[in-house]
């Protein structure tokens, strides 16, 4: 990829811009994935531990582990990440995120690199990584699969590349769109654009395309009863996640 | 250990800040019960107490009692506290609720609860508070990663964005990114954090003391309710059981001054005759009896557990056991949020220990209000509705099952620790 270019869609990058400051209110703009962010970690440090055989009961069991959180944002996965002993960089194109992240950090006492740039230049300069958090990023980028292929070659052999995104289907444009961007308001109109989304089968495809085994796929599912989120292993209708492996 | 309550720890805690995951305040049972479940699942933790270490060793049998839910005592097993206490308890294993009539003994309306109804086991134990305050003392002292302080109190609080700094009496400084109240009802530690509370006394007095008998309990625990109040028998090991007497605080003031043998004379008749001869097995305590409930069970880097929750009527016994149940559930939440790398004192962290335990709590709470209200007292209607009440309770066996997994502590969203799993 030639230098100056990015994965992010410049109108995308502006939208994220706008709510930077609101990341850290759990009952602000970005409550959503406040809510969500327990199952989110309950994922990503089951799947961590399982790969590289961690006990997440020991302090800091992901000690000695370099960790890339691509669309880091505020700092919502970064920060656990870095409090249970991993080496993170978060990287995110949207300038106005880092400082608030690195402020966030400061006050936590976790050191944590914050770059603004993309997974693209830090893959230009040679950086390798044992696991690549992509996380509610994949439905936002311009070519999805150039971006995979981008974060393949940022693991190093046995490396986990842990993605996340939404599925594309009639429910997921009822609740993803309609739902949380119209009724519940959780979500600020356009955040999402339906025909960006990619089903489970198709993120498989792609995930293979770029070099990658993929090994595991789960869906996050809200319950509106319980007003809690849940991971499920049948119901990836909507939320879902997966991981792979670098060989 | 580090056990600091001497001069010389209060000396050097005065020009050293003391750094701890967990500061709790208040070292009755909930508090020391917290830290042991913490320690074991990794946080570092300090209990500051108010009271010396000598008073909280309390010597011989003083007649008090604990009714161990069989959620209550699994607890105790998952953090090593009931080994040594399990000689020493006496298992419930039956229950019966009597409506009464002072002067007349024990009426003929009944329920019964028997532990053979569900599978799990005993309802429930009772254990002298001798017993299980050494049990705790001695599991604190062995536990290297909890510090005790005692013989001192918190002045203030200062809560930061990583974390909450306490001042005690003595000048010195502790800091630490959680801080627990388990300081009983009136909580100051709630109180400094800004959490309102609502509370109403009862007019009524519990007289609690320990009564030998000669005949045999059985393992059943009775319930008998008077107009003025509820009185509990419960069962002890050997032939003594605990009794827990409410009555109107002007009537406790007259019986607490009565000489022992006044007393069982006195008790005698609202007793009865079915354990043979009463005596004194022990001192007599009186405690007044009033609700308190925190609006909020926790505020930023702030929870409260136990009475400095909710502080209800022990008509149903559950004090303790509403305690120990806040006690797992937040060491679950903690435990699960820091595995997750969360800050384990977020307030979206606690948020889910106060939902988890608020509605539950406050409800019994209420329900203890209102048992009070319909039994105590002698109005022929009430007393008509409740004696069908029982008799239909006692012919449905589906809803007699609720009732006994109810006072076993099995129903709702059990803590993991309550289900005998580890953290």
């Amino acid at each position: 990829m030639q230098a100056g270019q990015t994965s992010i869609d410049a109108s995308e990058v502006a939208k994220f811009e706008a709510m930077a400051a609101e990341w850290w209110d759990p009952t602000g703009k970005f409550k959503p994935l406040h809510m969500m962010n327990p199952v989110r970690l309950d994922y990503i440090t089951t799947q961590i531990a399982g790969e590289f055989d961690r006990d997440l009961a020991s302090p800091r069991p992901f000690e000695g582990l370099r960790l890339l959180d691509i669309g880091c944002g505020g700092g919502l996965l970064s920060e656990p990440m870095a409090r249970l002993g991993a080496t993170v960089v978060g990287a995110d194109a949207a300038e106005r995120n880092i400082p608030v992240a690195r402020i966030h950090a400061e006050q936590s006492g976790l050191p944590i690199d914050y770059r603004h740039t993309t997974a693209e230049a830090i893959a230009e300069a040679g950086e390798e990584f044992d696991v690549v958090l992509n996380m509610e990023v994949v439905e936002h980028v311009a070519e999805p699969s150039a971006f995979l292929s981008t974060c393949s070659s940022l693991l190093r052999s046995g490396g986990l590349h842990i993605c996340s995104t939404i599925n594309r289907n009639p429910k997921s444009w009822a609740v993803a769109i309609f739902g949380a961007e119209q009724v519940m308001r959780w979500l600020p109109r356009g955040t999402h654009v339906w025909s960006k989304f990619i089903t489970p089968d198709e993120l498989y495809d792609l995930l293979s395309g770029a070099g990658l085994k993929p090994v595991d796929r789960k869906g996050f599912v809200f319950d509106p009863l319980g007003w809690s989120w849940s991971i499920s292993s049948r119901d990836l209708s909507v939320n879902y996640v997966t991981a792979a492996l670098k060989p | 250990m580090p056990h600091l309550d001497n001069g010389a720890g209060g000396r050097i805690f005065a020009v050293m800040e003391h750094a701890s995951d967990i500061l709790i305040v208040g070292g009755g049972l909930n508090g020391p019960v917290l830290a042991l479940a913490l320690a074991g699942a990794g946080f570092g933790v300090t209990v500051i107490d108010a009271l010396p270490a000598p008073v909280r060793h309390a010597p011989g049998f003083d007649g008090r009692g604990y009714a161990l839910a069989l959620a209550s005592q699994r607890l105790l097993d998952a953090v090593g506290l009931w080994d040594p206490l399990d000689d020493d308890a006496q298992p419930i294993l039956e229950i019966r609720v009597t409506d009464g009539n002072a002067g007349q003994g024990p009426g003929p309306f009944w329920m019964g609860f028997d532990h053979a109804e569900i599978e799990e086991g005993p309802m429930g134990f009772m254990v002298e508070d001798r017993h299980l305050r050494a049990a705790v003392m001695d599991a604190l002292d062995r536990t290297p990663q909890i510090t005790q302080l005692s013989g001192r109190q918190v002045v203030s609080q200062e809560v930061g964005p990583a974390g909450v700094t306490v001042t005690l009496d003595d000048g010195s400084t502790l800091t630490g990114r959680l801080l627990i109240g388990a300081d009983g009802r009136n909580s100051g530690t709630g109180a400094r954090a800004g959490i309102r509370r609502i509370a109403w006394s009862y007019d009524q007095t519990a007289l609690v003391a320990a009564i030998g008998h000669t005949l045999p309990h059985n393992g059943t625990a009775h319930q008998f309710f008077m107009p003025e109040g509820p009185l509990a028998i419960l069962p002890l090991t050997g032939n003594r059981s605990s009794i827990v007497w409410s009555t109107s605080t002007k009537a406790a003031r007259t019986l607490s001054v009565l000489d022992d043998d006044a007393f069982l004379a006195a008790l005698r008749p609202r007793f009865g005759d079915f354990l043979g001869d009463l005596s004194l097995a022990g001192a007599r305590f009186s405690y007044p009896l009033g609700l308190s409930v925190a609006y909020d069970f926790v505020a930023p880097r702030v929870a409260l557990v136990g009475d400095s929750a909710h502080g209800m009527h022990p008509i149903a016994g559950q004090g303790l056991n509403v305690g120990l149940r806040d006690v797992a559930a937040l060491a679950e939440v903690l435990t699960d949020a820091n595995r997750r790398g969360e800050d384990m004192a977020s307030i979206d962290v606690l948020e889910r220990y106060q939902q988890w335990r608020r509605f539950d709590a406050v409800s019994l709470a209420m329900a203890t209000d209102g048992f009070n209200r319909l039994f105590s007292n002698d109005n022929p209607l009430l007393r008509m509705g409740r004696d069908l009440g029982m008799g239909l309770v006692q012919s449905l066996p589906g809803l007699r099952r609720n009732f006994i997994r109810e006072a076993a502590g099995l129903s709702g969203a059990l803590p993991r620790l309550m289900q005998g799993q580890p953290l």
